[in-house]
């Protein structure tokens, strides 16, 4: 049986080798098509945007052939002027029409949205930067719309796991059996043997990060509809989550904490203001590191992704295409790897710092 | 025509490289000396190879912006 799978695999690998000769044929098409834009088309996927794309196909309308988008518009809420406007993304015809909102003139370029000037024009200045002014944008944009699915997500497994937990304590079944050991490898290992007796305190917060940054990781990594929004991967994203978590330790800072930080005892008196500068800027950083961490490695991973599928496109043969699906599978089974560790290392450094700033000392 | 971001980028890459190896290798001898303690030291391993790839994708991030 185990030969006979083999050999079927074997042979399906190389199947894939005979399909050159038809792909080959029609040169004319390659003409037309300028050279793929690699950046770009990496670019518009971790980059954000006003609606949901699904996909592209191709259509004849009166004997030509047309791209057809298929997308989700999301709603634009601006506020420029005083006047705050709400509208669908889908009144801008991806960047092709201004949208006017009584005085306000919308225009979307690349993905952003300014105020168009007196022609309805993107005025650039000598340097090349825009220099159109921008409202102040709460749009729900793709990264919105998709940390508000894995909210909703999130709610409902943790609340109905609570539920179940309540009603029948025998042996969990089904999606709680594989999401309680992992919420208890988080209470145990990371917090506990951090927080000690003030685990309870903190893990509501901490529990809620790690499963929110590991539900939006794995999220991220699925190319298709609900998946394709890169939210981790966006800056801004994780700065929110470290700004989270730089709260979370200062305001639980207790006396010993600032203390230490401000006047660290135990050092000769000139050293103490130099450390308690270096201590005050390890206060800013850590949490910085915390948030450039997360989003350059899930960026990455996406990026590697991209670019590796985009090799199919630059060689412009089906040839690469065994070579590089392989090569996607085994980058995918890394970042399943890393997504989970991610959560985790981001997990276990909050614990840390928060334990640092909680701890009691006894001082002889 | 090449660009210093991604020559700074491939540095980067380099000091990962290094640094993951080392971590590696200690974490080899570790396991070699005491096998039962493997489990433990490969937890550390992991977390160590995390950290140093944050320093690493720093770099990294400095030379996309560039």
């Amino acid at each position: 049986m185990k030969k006979y799978v083999c050999f079927l695999l074997s042979l399906c690998v190389l199947l894939t080798f005979a399909a050159p000769a038809s792909a080959k044929d029609d040169e004319s098409q390659s003409e037309d098509t300028a050279k793929f834009d690699v950046t770009g088309l990496i670019m518009e996927h971790i980059k954000d945007s006003h609606e949901w794309h699904i996909l592209d196909y191709k259509k004849e309308v009166d004997g030509e052939e047309e791209e057809v988008h298929v997308a989700i518009p999301l709603p634009v809420i601006v506020y420029a002027n005083g006047q705050l406007d709400f509208f669908m993304s889908s009144a801008f015809h991806h960047g092709d029409s201004l949208v006017k909102k009584g005085d306000n003139t919308y225009i979307l370029y690349e993905g952003k949205i300014y105020l168009a000037g007196k022609d309805g024009e993107i005025t650039f200045n000598k340097d090349g930067e825009i220099e159109n002014e921008k409202p102040l944008d709460f749009s729900i944009t793709k990264n919105v719309a998709s940390m508000m699915l894995v909210s909703i997500i999130l709610l409902l497994v943790f609340i109905s796991f609570a539920k179940a937990y309540k009603k029948n304590p025998g042996r969990p079944r089904g999606m709680q059996a594989v999401l309680e050991p992992i919420f208890l490898y988080v209470r145990d290992d990371i917090i506990y043997p951090n927080l000690g007796s003030k685990t309870d305190k903190f893990l509501p917060y901490l529990a809620t990060v790690f499963f929110f940054i590991l539900f939006n990781n794995i999220l991220g990594l699925i190319p298709f509809f609900p998946g394709n929004a890169n939210v981790t991967g966006n800056i801004a994203v994780t700065m929110v989550l470290a700004v989270f978590t730089f709260l979370m330790i200062n305001l639980n800072g207790n006396k010993d904490y600032w203390h230490h930080t401000f006047w660290m005892p135990g050092v000769p008196v000139f050293v103490k203001p130099i450390l308690a500068v270096v201590e005050l800027m390890g206060i800013i950083v850590k949490p910085v590191a915390l948030m450039i961490r997360l989003f350059a490695n899930i960026s990455a991973g996406h990026i590697i992704i991209l670019s590796l599928i985009s090799l199919i496109f630059i060689f412009q043969t089906i040839a690469v295409a065994p070579v590089s699906v392989i090569f996607v599978l085994f980058m995918d089974c890394l970042e399943m790897l890393v997504a989970f560790l991610q959560a985790y290392i981001f997990t276990m450094l909050s614990a840390v710092f928060i334990s640092l700033a909680v701890a009691e000392h006894k001082h002889e | 025509m090449f660009t210093i971001a991604s020559i700074g980028a491939g540095l980067a890459v380099i000091g990962a490289g290094f640094g993951i190896g080392k971590i590696g290798s200690a974490a080899m001898d570790a396991i070699a000396r005491q096998p039962e303690a493997a489990g433990k030291i490969q937890t550390a391993m992991i977390i160590a190879a995390a950290l140093v790839e944050g320093v690493a994708l720093f770099g990294v991030v400095v030379a996309l912006i560039a």
